[in-house]
């Protein structure tokens, strides 16, 4: 009963038992990712057209009904998160790695990123709406929602970046100071290029994420908006304008929110072909998100 | 000569004053992340106090009954959204649990280096997907889906909502997972084989309780997720205020409740408008818990290896 071939046997299977079982559950995870795609495909996929990507949108005509000032205010919105959260989110990271010495205060703002990062999105979308509206008395216009957003995808830059400077070796910021270089100078010369990698892919991440919220911007009133915001460049000097920072918006997943709780059957089904868009995009960064980190993680080898 | 280190002396000083304004920059980066965190409270707690202090306090927490816009005998109880919270966050988590930690288990004690380093990316896409796209397919896919099995399920419940949750935080899970798992010193295992334990064994016995703090990290923070997850209850949970655990019921989450209420109208002042950010503390204090819980675990695996 007990002799050892058997028994050997015995454990070898269940093994194997777990290494199905383990491969059935990831595939759980990939099926379920494979059917939404299809789902998307299948409902929204007959739309996907040149003319619904440049045609705003319309619950009066719902067969002529677009996207196209989603599209600008995705993008203009992201243009504002961009521009604010990642300076924010490196310095701070910068500050958290290089110069912050072991007391309570460090501790505290450890502390605090890390709620920060697990603070339902939702909650930050009421903080956007009573300083920004409320206090100060703006409408939801693209630099309100590009803060909001900001604030929430803010931990995700700082995790990654302090994860970046950690990689460093001791060794090339000593080499670095021995040769009589500031502190400073070693971060602008030696730190943030060679976290450089890193850096990016946690900015796509963070694009991404802000990208697909909508939550933090139902919350501060954005509704649907049929016209698209000025543009940013001019024909006369100086050829540059602001103006589109001051200007109501829509983003891509806030119209399909209010598209999927539509009465009208083709707008739900348009639903799905921003969905397809607004998943396009945010695999396509996530992947090269991931491209990124598999490179530098096989070029660097300290 | 004297000139040249006359120029030194300036230069340094100049250098000195660069570096000292370089770094009062810096740290006033990391200590504007502080008024984020002191402008939430001040805001759920300005709008929340003049509520409570109007003699909402004992309903808040007694009241089965939620309806802050009913013009004659609006009602109080958030008990009623936390019900909903609860019931779509304990579904999600029975799918992401299990599936989350056999996956991180699978992926860092079986799979070939190969079959990991495709598979976690691939799980990880999971959490690239927006959540409003989740929701539309809870309810367009899921849904109907489960209505195949069991006819009377109307198509707005809470079961398809959670379930789709679940899926969305098994990445969550399972890359925390793995990473607790993975920093346990391949010494423990070799203890274990060298005693003729098998993989699986060595994994249960060895393994997952060695790392068993970063796993409990990976899980607070699905669950923190769960209860905040906003889109995917609101578009496939239903907007109904009712007090109920039945996940094939519709019933309003606190998180659908401040997306409906922010979707009407977001005139300022008034009891409803209260209402929404006495809400939103609720579920601030709910997910703050469990993120301190979570942050004072991870440091605890991180100082175990």
């Amino acid at each position: 009963m007990t002799d050892i071939p058997s028994m050997i046997a015995w454990r070898k299977l269940q093994d194997r038992a777990f290494s199905a079982l383990g491969i059935m559950c990831t595939a759980i995870g990939v099926l379920a990712l494979a059917a939404l795609l299809i789902k998307l495909i299948w409902d929204g996929g007959p739309y996907l057209s040149y003319q619904f990507l440049s045609s705003r949108p319309s619950e009066i005509f719902p067969n002529k009904s677009g996207i196209s000032t989603a599209i600008a205010g995705t993008l203009a919105v992201i243009v504002v998160t961009f521009f604010t959260a990642v300076p924010l989110g490196v310095a701070t990271a910068v500050y958290l790695e290089e110069y912050a010495r072991k007391n309570w205060f460090t501790d505290l703002i450890e502390i605090n990123i890390s709620n920060l990062a697990g603070v339902p999105s939702i909650t930050y979308g009421l903080l956007g709406y009573w300083f920004f509206c409320y206090l100060l008395g703006f409408k939801p216009v693209v630099f309100v929602g590009g803060l909001t957003l900001a604030v929430l995808v803010l931990p995700i830059i700082i995790v990654t970046t302090r994860e970046a400077l950690r990689t460093i070796p001791g060794g090339i910021k000593e080499a670095a100071y021995a040769s009589g270089a500031t502190k400073w100078q070693v971060i602008r010369y030696h730190l943030v290029p060679y976290s450089l990698g890193g850096i990016l892919t946690g900015t796509i991440i963070a694009m991404s994420r802000a990208l697909g919220e909508t939550a933090p911007l139902l919350a501060i009133g954005v509704g649907t908006m049929l016209e698209l915001p000025p543009s940013p460049v001019q024909s006369s000097p100086p050829f540059l304008s602001f103006q589109w920072l001051n200007y109501p918006f829509t983003v891509l997943p806030m119209l399909m929110f209010l598209q999927t709780d539509s009465p009208d059957a083709i707008l739900q089904k348009k639903a799905a072909t921003i969905g397809l868009v607004l998943i396009a995009l945010t695999l396509s960064l996530n992947t090269a998100a991931i491209v990124i980190r598999y490179r530098i993680r096989k070029r660097i080898k300290w | 000569m004297r000139q040249r280190k006359f120029g030194d002396a300036s230069r340094r000083a100049w250098r000195e004053r660069r570096e000292q304004a370089i770094r009062l920059l810096f740290s006033a980066a990391a200590v504007s992340s502080i008024f984020i965190t002191l402008g939430i409270v001040i805001v759920l707690f300005s709008e929340s106090i003049p509520f409570f202090s109007s003699g909402k306090l004992v309903e808040f927490f007694t009241d089965l009954e939620w309806a802050p816009r009913d013009l004659d005998h609006p009602r109080f109880g958030i008990l009623t959204l936390v019900a909903a919270t609860l019931t779509t966050t304990a579904i999600a988590l029975a799918v992401a649990l299990p599936l989350g930690t056999i996956v991180a288990v699978y992926l860092s004690e079986f799979a070939p280096h190969l079959v990991r380093e495709t598979l976690k990316p691939a799980l990880e896409l999971l959490s690239a997907v927006p959540t409003v796209v989740y929701g539309y397919f809870a309810l367009q896919f899921v849904s109907p889906l489960l209505q195949h099995f069991y006819k009377d399920l109307p198509s707005i419940n809470m079961l398809s909502a959670g379930l789709v949750m679940g899926i969305m935080i098994i990445p969550y899970v399972s890359s925390l997972s793995e990473d607790a798992l993975r920093s346990v010193p391949m010494l423990l295992r070799e203890g274990s084989y060298a005693l003729g334990g098998n993989k699986i064994i060595t994994a249960l016995k060895v393994v997952i309780p060695s790392a068993i703090s970063g796993i409990g990290a990976a899980y607070i923070l699905g669950i923190s997720r769960a209860i905040g997850e906003t889109m995917i209850v609101a578009v496939a949970a239903g907007n109904q205020p009712k007090f109920t655990f039945n996940p094939i019921d519709a019933a309003q989450t606190i998180t659908a409740y401040i997306a409906d209420a922010s979707k009407g109208d977001t005139s300022h002042g008034g009891i409803a408008y209260q209402a929404r950010f006495a809400a939103g503390l609720a579920l601030f204090a709910m997910t703050l818990i469990f993120n301190l819980v979570g942050f004072w675990l991870r440091k605890r695996y991180h100082k175990a290896y």
